[in-house]
């Protein structure tokens, strides 16, 4: 029999208030095994936690019961006061009396007959505790950045800096993402390439980094600590070893005429391809569905004028296998496809384009040259709308758009139209916005500028359809301050689409099993206290794959999430948690209900021997956890029929105790 | 302004529209071909029946001015279906007059070349009801 100490919480008047705690330390006391029970006002204050300890050495308590708030809140405390008294941590159970007890129940009575039941109930579970040792597993000092977008590149860069190695896997040929595709950036308009190119070439040339680029993640095994990953590179049909990157073959690959994907379609490149002048690795990608040569056999002129021999056409995928400690998230964002807005008329006309396509078109190295020119007529724009909110803050069962704001577009609209004024005063300019959302460090300040100093029209309003006539874009809109309906004839239409993570989130997050909200943004482990951290240990995040955010929100983020990575890097070895499964082989009958439902793939299956009762021996099939991979979440258990499966801390035995004090 | 909360209810239970949703993005009246015409607009039927404000909905001539084209349902990017809001008030003014105006051999003498057909269909389904 334990030796049970029990502690009624007065939590100030949170629990006191509705709870009657003298009655309920009174009561509990009669309890099978308890030896001393009492209240105090705040039991998790260092008055509370001394007189705990205190009563395990005057009372030589084995088991201790706080009945307090949830075990969320404090059960790490109270673990580590009894540890200090010198029990093991895990003879400690907590009684909700606060959250499941004082704060749903107005009436002192009720409240005091509930907490003494739930009191009753984390007695005869303690009853029945066992220490426990948690065990440890090692750490490999390696971390893996997916996606090099400046989320990426920033946490892998922050990492190295700290000594240990990091490997970027990118789905693209380069890395840069998005920013690579910008223009100038708000709030500062610095150019996006300026400062973005010198991280790009520091990755490169740092020797800790390494970077898988035209390459995926297939398979994550493993847990925090010890992640097993295969990454498939792509084949690119050049040896990236020997390109120079100096980019004859792009010159004269004959197959000119393929939608070049950098400038979002609007101009074309060959098969083989380098994305733009900076790009990181700077070596050449051929198309296999745009390549002669790959499609049937035809040309080889690439691999002709190649000087330094780094054509190759039956280069084939390649898989690698590497361990990792942590795991970083950095896939970023797209826009959403425009398709479905028909009353903008994007599919008609090609001069209703992107905001992401507006900052190509204002692009030096854009298919205009930088020029803002019309793409349907190479013509200067004199009239230009900007809409803003185009599929954001939609009603959440909209069957197009999105239910959040995206809150970049209010930044890169204002950014557009002041850009476009400054560089071409001639321009008329309009924005139609709902709400103008600018709040940062001068951002409404940036915004204001737009209006007071460069003259731009921003109307309270909406544009309502879009419609080509002739060569102007017939806008209607609202303008609700003046109470009007607008017709203007514009020569561009700029749509601030909303924006949405990778589609290769989702598949993504089920390989880590890291959770996701319904927008497939990736959950932070709390949105306030945790939030560069995934609910599966080990996995973390960074940058826009986590919610819509501007880059100098991203880069904060990613430093946040490097030094999270860093902080279990620096680990030598982890605790695990002790609260595992184990199987009692002799009841074990090697069905595999177990291991069918186990979501972390923690159960393997053995062939053992056993002696039967007539002394002969027999080989049979049995489950057997393991405690590191484990998370205790207990689906196998429940799921074994044979009843062979059972969790520590969480035996059927004691949650049955608890159930039988409860109905008692 | 004048809160008549009978009417608001009823308004609300005959379309079927929440007019809190409505964000004030004014994509409906952006979108209302007659807009022009209309004393209050698609996002002000919305808004008025939101703050209560009825009697001048019922008394205005907008009422039959709405072409019940649903252009601005179909836009509306949260769902509020301004169109029915159109509706519910107009069904309102109808059954309070307690009449049914249109019949058929009131056409001839209403319709000329610019009056919407869709016009003369609804309003018979409403004044016949
Ligand atoms: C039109 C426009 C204008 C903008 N202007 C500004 C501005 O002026 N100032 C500002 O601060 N912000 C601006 N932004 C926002 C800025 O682009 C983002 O904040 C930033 O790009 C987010 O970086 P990220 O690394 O999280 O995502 P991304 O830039 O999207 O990078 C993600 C990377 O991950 C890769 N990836 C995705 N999935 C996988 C996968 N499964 N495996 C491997 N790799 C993968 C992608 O290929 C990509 O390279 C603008 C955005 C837009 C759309
Ligand atoms: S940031 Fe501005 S434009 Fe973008 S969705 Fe939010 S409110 Fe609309
Ligand atoms: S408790 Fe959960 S994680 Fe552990 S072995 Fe069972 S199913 Fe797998
Ligand atoms: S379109 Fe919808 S949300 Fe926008 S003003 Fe009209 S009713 Fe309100
Ligand atoms: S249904 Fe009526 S209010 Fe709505 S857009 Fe058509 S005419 Fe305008």
């Amino acid at each position: 029999m334990q030796r049970v100490g029990v502690f009624v919480c007065w939590c100030g008047s949170n629990i006191a208030g509705t709870v009657d705690v003298e009655a309920v330390s009174e009561a509990l006391k009669s309890e099978p095994g308890v030896v001393f029970s009492t209240n105090y006002q705040y039991m998790c204050s260092q008055a509370g936690q001394d007189m705990i300890k205190q009563a395990v050495k005057e009372h030589n308590l084995t088991g201790i019961v706080v009945c307090s708030c949830s075990p969320r809140m404090h059960e790490a405390t109270f673990r580590k006061t009894a540890a200090a008294a010198g029990l093991n941590p895990y003879m400690v159970e907590i009684a909700n009396i606060r959250e499941q007890c004082s704060w749903v129940h107005k009436d002192m009575l009720t409240g005091t007959e509930k907490a003494i039941i739930l009191g009753k109930a984390a007695i005869a579970k303690v009853n029945l505790n066992a220490p426990l040792i948690p065990g440890e597993s090692p750490v490999t000092k390696r971390a893996l950045v997916i996606g090099g977008g400046i989320a990426g590149i920033q946490t892998a860069l922050d990492i190295a800096d700290a000594g240990f190695p990091v490997d970027i896997v990118e789905k693209k040929p380069t890395i840069g993402g998005k920013m690579a595709q910008l223009d100038k950036t708000f709030p500062t308009l610095d150019c996006a390439a300026c400062i973005l190119t010198p991280k790009m070439v520091d990755v490169a040339q740092n020797e800790k980094i390494r970077i898988f680029s035209y390459s995926e993640v297939t398979e994550v095994s493993g847990f925090v600590g010890n992640f097993e990953v295969t990454i498939k590179k792509n084949a690119r049909y050049v040896k990236e070893d020997i390109c120079t990157g100096c980019g004859a073959c792009v010159e004269k690959c004959p197959m000119k005429r393929i939608p070049n994907e950098f400038n979002l379609g609007m101009d074309n490149r060959p098969a083989i391809y380098i994305p733009f002048a900076q790009a990181v690795p700077k070596v050449a990608t051929i198309d296999p569905n745009a390549c002669n040569m790959l499609k049937n056999g035809k040309c080889g002129v690439c691999s002709k004028v190649c000087a330094a021999g780094a054509i190759d056409y039956t280069q084939k995928d390649e898989y690698i296998n590497e361990k990792y400690g942590a795991i970083v998230v950095a896939t970023g964002f797209n826009p959403i496809s425009m398709d479905k807005f028909d009353e903008f008329a994007y599919n008609q006309s090609k001069d209703v384009i992107t905001s992401l396509e507006f900052e190509r078109l204002t692009n030096a190295a854009g298919p205009s040259a930088g020029k803002l020119l019309r793409p349907s007529d190479g013509k200067h724009p004199h009239t230009i709308v900007f809409v803003q909110c185009v599929g954001s803050r939609c009603e959440s069962c909209a069957e197009k758009g999105k239910e959040y704001c995206s809150k970049i577009c209010c930044m890169y609209t204002a950014k557009h139209a002041m850009l476009t004024r400054d560089k071409y005063p001639d321009t008329e300019v309009y924005v139609f916005y709902i709400d103008v959302r600018t709040p940062g460090k001068n951002f409404d300040e940036f915004y204001r500028r737009a209006v007071e100093e460069y003259g731009v029209k921003y109307i309270k309003g909406m544009v309502g359809k879009v419609v080509p006539e002739g060569d102007k874009l017939k806008v209607q809109a609202s303008d609700l301050i003046a109470n009007k309906q607008l017709h203007i004839d514009a020569d561009l239409v700029v749509l601030a689409a909303a924006i949405e993570p990778d589609k290769s989130a989702r598949p993504l997050a089920t390989m880590l099993t890291a959770s996701m909200d319904t927008n497939d943004f990736f959950t932070e482990a709390h949105p306030k206290l945790r939030p560069v951290e995934s609910p599966t240990a080990g996995v973390f995040l960074s940058g826009a794959c986590q919610g819509p955010k501007d880059i100098p929100e991203t880069v904060s983020q990613a430093g946040a999430a490097a030094s999270k990575v860093i902080g279990l890097l620096a680990k030598d070895k982890l605790t695990g948690n002790p609260c595992v499964a184990n199987s009692n082989e002799l009841m074990c009958n090697g069905c595999s209900s177990c291991a069918n439902v186990c979501p972390y793939g923690a159960i393997t299956y053995e062939d053992k021997e056993f002696r039967m009762p007539d002394r002969t021996t027999k080989i049979r099939r049995v489950a057997s956890v393991n405690p590191a991979v484990c998370q205790g979440c207990g689906a196998c258990t429940v799921a074994c029929p044979s009843g062979a499966m059972d969790l520590k801390g969480f035996a059927n035995l004691q949650i049955m105790a608890e159930v039988d004090a409860i109905c008692k | 302004m004048h809160n008549n909360k009978y009417l608001q209810e009823e308004i609300i239970r005959i379309s079927g529209v929440n007019p809190s949703k409505c964000m004030r993005c004014g994509k409906c009246s952006a979108t209302c071909p007659a807009y022009d015409e209309m004393e209050y607009h698609p996002h002000q039927f919305v808004n008025m029946v939101e703050c209560g404000d009825i009697e001048p909905l019922l008394n205005s001539k907008s009422l039959y001015k709405c072409l019940s084209c649903f252009a601005c349902i179909d836009r509306c990017p949260r769902g509020v279906q301004p169109a029915k809001v159109v509706e519910a008030v107009r069904l309102t003014a109808i059954r309070k007059q307690g009449a049914n105006h249109l019949t058929a051999d009131m056409v001839p003498e209403i319709v000329d070349e610019d009056t919407p057909q869709q016009l003369l269909v609804s309003a018979f389904r409403k004044y016949t009801k």
